[in-house]
């Protein structure tokens, strides 16, 4: 039996040393389909082809892909469901808030202000990843899953009751469960539940877009790290994976904490791209956003994620003619897309259409237009995880 | 007499989420997933017997029945349409779906019913509080109506699930689905009849809160789904006394954060002491332990 259990392991170990092909066809996908929508974007812009209501979305579409890119470690990599991923966003959002309100009198350059914000969101989302990671992580499965929901209500429900306001001579004042007295309301940093006021906007989509390519470049690295092979023989099997030596606590922590610094990263360009923000923005509906873009993307798979990510942003307001019916319809295309892309006998049936169709494609990559391969792979995986158990 | 008038909103308010948390719980022990769809099945629940008995002037009690049956069916068909598709593909594409038809019944409801709040009228109109202790402690009716309804519902369900042939399969198949199987239980039927029973209970949960908390609107199930979702975590899921005691608990927390702590804060108190629960306990309350074999 254990023989059994190492030389699923080792097979595994196996194929990730064979990996590096993979790898970097995924980087270049991954890479690729983030210079080509940069560009296209950007010319739709300046040729007018894209309105201003859309053009408001790319900063937005950058912060979800990132968003979409960091929950994946957590989801896909390490194999753990997280519905907790706003509360390090909103974590993330109001310090960079709070940091670059303070450095706006003394730093007048917008860039390195983003960037020492975007420090400080990652290192405490990571100290808030690491205080909830801690406790959790001894929890399995669903239970996991509620425990990460709870924490993403505290936080927000944390930032219901903060206050942040700046004195005259520039010193920042703190507040906690109620307002801060005689302050002028241009002053006024964070106001418990009405949120962050008067943020210079000093988010761009260039910006975003780096901020992007960052989350992927370390989240692709960790994927092809001996850390991150780690961690995925940890998701496939557990046991085995502590069999043969692994720190199962220390990896799925190492993997929740750079989630959530990432995520706090891109909760602060979400952050800079508004004038006034509030809590109840970073609630459980978003957080659960960002795991559809993952499950629809293909569990484990990064550019699903960010492609899910950047079509599930614009279809909105793409649907926007249709004001009324735009969120039925969202609803009814997320419920008709799982039931396609999981129901065994539907998926076959799409994949033999295609198949019919597309003569030159091999039918195993056929059908899955949300990698279904991927999916299929960890899915099966788990499955045989489940029936040793 | 606060601390007294505060223990009994609480269990008031307890007692509607134990019995939202019975639809969760019964709903996860058959089929293993995460209904998050449950909560807004107590806002249509709600929003049914709202019509009734307000533009087709039904009586209040009738509308709470018709509400029960439109509720059961949808519950029914939700479960026909949406997760038997996908049964027996991972929790996480399940989970996702009912993320979508939550999604479906908010904008369903938005639609027919409009974004303007109504004002629920009472089951328990007209019926006087109880006076005790000299005048000092009121007790509404809806408190009173709404912890008997749970027990009441506790004891049905409970004899239901241990005693008749149709709990027996149900307990059957939440054990093992595929053995089940093998000796002549029909599952479909009961995962059926368990998301008919769920349903049916999310329309009187509806119901009894909006009594007491009359603002109606679409998203009107949503938090109490979370919470009640909690309770039966905090309970054990899959356990129905389990999901009793979570509800109950989680209710009194509740109240007594908000009125002897923090208003802004009583969610996060409530939510903080799930996952104290949870660390001590990692199968909640009442759940059991499953012991891994390799």
């Amino acid at each position: 039996m254990a023989e059994r259990l190492l030389k699923s392991v080792s097979v595994r170990a196996l194929k990730g040393a064979k990996r590096g092909g993979q790898y970097r066809r995924e980087a270049m996908i991954a890479y690729g389909i983030l210079i080509v929508g940069y560009l296209l974007l950007q010319l739709g812009a300046a040729t007018g082809l894209i309105g201003m209501n859309l053009q408001g979305q790319f900063v937005p579409i950058c912060v979800y892909m990132s968003l979409a890119i960091s929950l994946n470690l957590v989801v896909g990599i390490s194999g753990e469901l997280s519905l907790g991923h706003a509360g390090f966003m909103a974590a993330g959002a109001f310090t960079g808030v709070v940091v670059t309100r303070v450095l706006e009198g003394s730093l007048g350059f917008a860039p390195a202000r983003l960037i020492i914000a975007l420090i400080a969101a990652a290192f405490v989302a990571a100290i808030a990843g690491f205080i909830i990671g801690i406790p959790i992580l001894g929890l399995r499965g669903d239970y996991l899953a509620i425990v990460t929901l709870a924490f993403g209500e505290i936080i927000r429900n944390f930032m219901n009751v903060i206050y942040f306001g700046l004195d005259k001579n520039g010193h920042l004042l703190f507040s906690f469960n109620h307002a801060i007295d005689g302050l002028e309301d241009a002053n006024r940093v964070i106001t418990g539940p009405i949120g962050a006021t008067g943020i210079t906007k000093i988010a761009t989509f260039t910006g975003a877009t780096l901020l992007t390519a960052f989350t992927l470049f370390v989240v692709l690295n960790i994927k092809n790290s001996k850390q991150g092979r780690a961690i995925m023989a940890i998701r496939d099997n557990r046991i085995a994976g502590e069999s043969i030596g692994l720190d199962v606590k220390k990896y799925k922590l190492m993997a929740f904490v750079v989630s959530a610094a990432l995520a706090g990263m891109a909760g602060c360009m979400f952050g800079q791209n508004y004038s006034t923000l509030a809590p109840v923005k970073f609630n459980f509906n978003t957080s659960v956003l960002i795991l559809v873009f993952v499950v629809l993307g293909g569990i484990g798979n990064i550019w699903g994620s960010m492609i899910a990510a950047a079509l599930l942003t614009i279809l909105p307001e793409a649907l926007r003619q249709f004001s009324d019916y735009r969120m039925l319809t969202y609803a009814i295309v997320l419920i008709l897309v799982m039931i396609c892309t999981y129901n065994p006998a539907i998926k076959a049936r799409i994949t033999g259409i295609m198949a019919k169709i597309n003569p030159f494609k091999k039918p195993k990559d056929g059908g899955g237009k949300t990698g279904g391969r991927k999916t299929g792979g960890s899915k099966s995986k788990k499955k045989s995880g489940k029936e040793e158990a | 007499m606060n601390f007294l008038s505060s223990l009994i909103s609480g269990l008031s308010l307890g007692s509607v989420y134990a019995i939202i948390a019975l639809g969760y719980t019964m709903v996860y022990g058959i089929s293993k997933m995460l209904n998050f769809a449950h909560g807004d099945v107590i806002m249509i629940g709600a929003y049914v017997s709202f019509i009734m008995s307000m533009h087709l002037g039904m009586n209040g009690w009738l509308a709470l029945l018709v509400a029960m049956f439109v509720c059961t069916c949808l519950g029914v068909l939700i479960e026909r349409l949406a997760y038997r598709p996908l049964r027996g593909t991972g929790s996480l594409a399940v989970l996702i779906t009912a993320i979508g038809v939550s999604y479906f019944l908010q904008n369903m409801a938005l639609l027919i019913w409009g974004a303007n709040p109504r004002i629920f009228t009472s089951l328990f109109n007209g019926m006087a509080p109880i006076h005790a202790a000299g005048g000092q402690l009121n007790i509404s009716a809806e408190s009173i109506f709404t912890i008997a309804a749970n027990i009441i519902i506790m004891i049905v369900l409970t004899l239901f699930v241990n005693k008749t042939k149709a709990g027996k399969a149900m307990r059957a198949v939440s054990e093992d689905n595929g053995a089940a199987q093998l000796m002549g239980i029909n599952v479909n039927q009961s995962i059926s009849l368990t998301f008919a029973i769920g349903s049916g209970l999310a329309a009187v949960a509806g119901v009894l809160m909006c009594s007491a908390y009359p603002v109606l609107i679409p998203t009107t199930g949503a938090m109490p789904g979370i919470k009640a979702f909690t309770a039966a975590v905090f309970g054990g899921i899959g356990s129905i006394p389990g999901a009793m005691i979570g509800g109950l608990i989680l209710g009194i927390i509740e109240i007594f954060s908000r009125a002897y702590i923090s208003t802004e804060l009583a969610d996060a108190i409530v939510f903080g002491c799930l996952i104290v629960v949870l660390l001590v306990r990692p199968t909640g309350l009442l759940g059991k332990k499953v012991h891994e074999k390799v």
